[in-house]
């Protein structure tokens, strides 16, 4: 395919999105698996263009909707073409997904949507609390563990989490994101996380990296 | 009037007008210092109105900024809808699962009657006792949620950005009930002695939604609703962004914004000025880790950014400082609008 070419479906793609038009985001997913498989349409374009979407919201050039829209969008269409359960990506680490404390859903909602775009399989462990979530992480032996707050009691909680999961069997990579974090930039060192995002698409990148460094054990 | 003779109001209200005062008014906007101030728990600090007035005067004299703040917790509006609210030790309440969880519920939502809600009269009872310890000389300043902001609060985020996306007559039909409420508790605590009202939008900023769609929502709203407060606004996006829009917010009516610490002060103070005053923006979640040398140096930057001209106060940027900030910070904070902020600069 030539470059400009592809160049124009991704800009389609984008704007798509932004403008949360589900139909022609769907049209241009079809044009493009005419010649390429779901996995290099997730590498190529969705990735690409998530990433875009959420550098731009860091900047001030998106709104937060337009993020959340264009995560659930590429999820939805995703989900579509997949069949029932399938996972694009083998013998991955097992990672889990939760909301500490506080009320706030959306952050986990959105970085759930882009890590499924991006074809991991993940556990969604809702809204929990410290113990529980220590206990839950221990049980499901999680390698991965992602963790959004909005809140900053929420965040400084997560200093608890990580003293108690150090003692877990396996080692356990606690990642954090949200806003507390966005806003002060020393914060997720003063909780001893492993890593921090400031974006949804930040996760899926740490997790790529994340999974590297296993994978060379 | 001698400048150097101002008070705080005279101080605040000069510097609204677009003119200098004697020097950069400071809003410290402190909800849970005042609980330890009076060694105790935030929840039971918050459940009467003689503990926050104690507070506020306490930190007033300690500090002496150039307001009282008769906010308690943005989850007090929820609790009048009849939702839950959760407290923390070390940190603001929260309110809990969303008291909407079915969109049909909307049509037949009915705006609560602050007469009959506690809460709401502890907050009023507050800024009455505060209007009255002020004695003309301190601004009190109250809090309403806009209503196109508090859905977040009512039915969680997610579901609400689907109803604005989605659902647009439930939408109208909940910013109406929402609208009645914002307006009745908004002048009730004018009534009760507050000078201003700080109106809560950050869903209207930038940062969450784009501006097209602000345009033809939260910005009807703001100026419905605006139109009947009757008394001055500030219109504060709660550390986010608000530069694309700031012509927009001039024309709901509202006299000033709390700012972001992501956008450049001395950019957001020249498309505000004559227009808005600008309120802002030292951010709250570093300032926990300001150093006195740091402090000294971020008041000054947002001074020199900010001050010229008065329609300026200098504030954090999301308009409650967190409580984990150390009062040697707040009284740095404090010392350095004195040493930096007089006027002519
Ligand atoms: C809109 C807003 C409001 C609205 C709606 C809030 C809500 N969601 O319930 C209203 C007006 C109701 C409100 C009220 C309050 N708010 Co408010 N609010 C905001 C604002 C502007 C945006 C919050 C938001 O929901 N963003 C959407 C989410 C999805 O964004 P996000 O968390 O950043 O997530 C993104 C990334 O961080 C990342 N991400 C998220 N999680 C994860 C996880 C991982 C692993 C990774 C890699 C990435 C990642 O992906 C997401 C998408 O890119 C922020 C300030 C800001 N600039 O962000 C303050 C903010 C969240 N509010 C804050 C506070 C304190 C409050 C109140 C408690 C104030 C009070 N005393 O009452 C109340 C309580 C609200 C409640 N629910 O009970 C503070 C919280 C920090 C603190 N000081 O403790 C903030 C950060 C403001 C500040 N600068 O201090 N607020």
């Amino acid at each position: 395919m030539a470059d400009s070419n592809m160049a124009d479906r991704e800009s389609t793609f984008k704007n798509a999105l932004l403008s949360s038009d589900t139909d022609a985001a769907g049209k241009a997913l079809d044009e493009y698996l005419a010649d390429k498989t779901v996995l290099e349409f997730v590498e190529e374009v969705v990735v690409k263009v998530l990433d875009e979407i959420g550098d731009g919201w860091q900047k001030g050039e998106y709104a937060l909707s337009q993020v959340y829209m264009s995560g659930r969008i590429c999820e939805d269409l995703l989900e579509k073409v997949l069949p029932d359960k399938t996972v694009l990506r083998k013998d991955k680490p097992k990672i889990a997904l939760a909301l500490l404390n506080d009320y706030h859903a959306l952050g986990k909602r959105i970085v759930y949507a882009v890590l499924r775009a991006g074809g991991y399989q993940l556990i969604d462990y809702g809204r929990v609390e410290s113990e529980e979530l220590v206990r839950k992480v221990k049980e499901d032996k999680i390698e991965i563990l992602l963790i959004s707050v909005l809140m900053l009691s929420s965040a400084l909680n997560i200093k608890e989490i990580v003293k108690s999961l150090s003692h877990a069997e396996n080692k356990v990579n606690i990642v954090v994101g949200g806003a507390p974090f966005r806003l002060d930039r020393k914060l997720w060192q003063e909780v001893r996380a492993d890593a921090v995002g400031y974006t949804a698409t930040d996760a899926l990148h740490i997790v790529r990296t994340l999974e590297g460094d296993n994978s060379n054990d | 009037m001698t400048k150097s003779k101002m008070t705080s109001l005279q101080r605040v209200l000069t510097t609204l007008g677009h003119k200098e005062p004697d020097r950069v008014p400071l809003f410290l906007l402190l909800t849970m210092h005042g609980a330890k101030e009076l060694g105790m728990g935030i929840k039971e600090y918050f459940s009467k109105a003689e503990n926050v007035v104690e507070g506020q005067v306490r930190l007033l004299n300690k500090y002496g900024h150039d307001c009282y703040f008769g906010f308690f917790y943005a989850p007090t509006e929820i609790q009048a809808w009849g939702g839950e609210v959760v407290f923390y030790d070390n940190g603001p309440a929260n309110s809990g699962e969303p008291f909407i969880n079915n969109i049909d519920q909307i049509k037949t939502l009915e705006p609560p009657v602050i007469a009959d809600t506690p809460v709401l009269q502890e907050v009023l009872k507050t800024i009455r006792i505060l209007h009255e310890k002020a004695a003309g000389e301190v601004p009190v300043l109250g809090v309403a949620l806009s209503p196109f902001s508090v859905p977040v609060m009512q039915l969680g985020f997610e579901a609400y950005l689907d109803l604005i996306y989605n659902e647009p007559k439930l939408f109208d039909r909940l910013m109406a009930a929402n609208e009645h409420f914002c307006v009745e508790w908004a002048n009730a605590q004018l009534a009760a002695g507050a000078a201003a009202i700080c109106y809560f939008d950050p869903v209207s900023s930038p940062t969450i939604i784009p501006r097209d769609l602000y345009l033809k929502t939260g910005f009807q709203v703001a100026r419905r609703t605006i139109a009947k407060i009757k008394g001055p606004t500030a219109t504060h996006m709660a550390s986010g962004r608000c530069l694309p829009i700031i012509d927009d917010l001039a024309q709901t009516g509202t006299g000033a914004v709390g700012v972001s610490a992501d956008e450049d002060l001395g950019i957001l103070k020249q498309a505000c000025r004559d227009k808005l005053t600008v309120i802002g923006n030292l951010n709250g979640l570093e300032m926990i880790h300001f150093s006195r040398e740091e402090t000294d140096r971020n008041v000054k930057n947002a001074i020199d950014a900010a001050a010229a001209g008065g329609g300026f106060i200098l504030a954090d940027n999301h308009g409650e400082i967190p409580c984990q900030v150390p009062d040697e910070v707040l009284l740095a904070i404090s010392d350095a609008v004195r040493t930096h902020g007089n006027y002519p600069q």
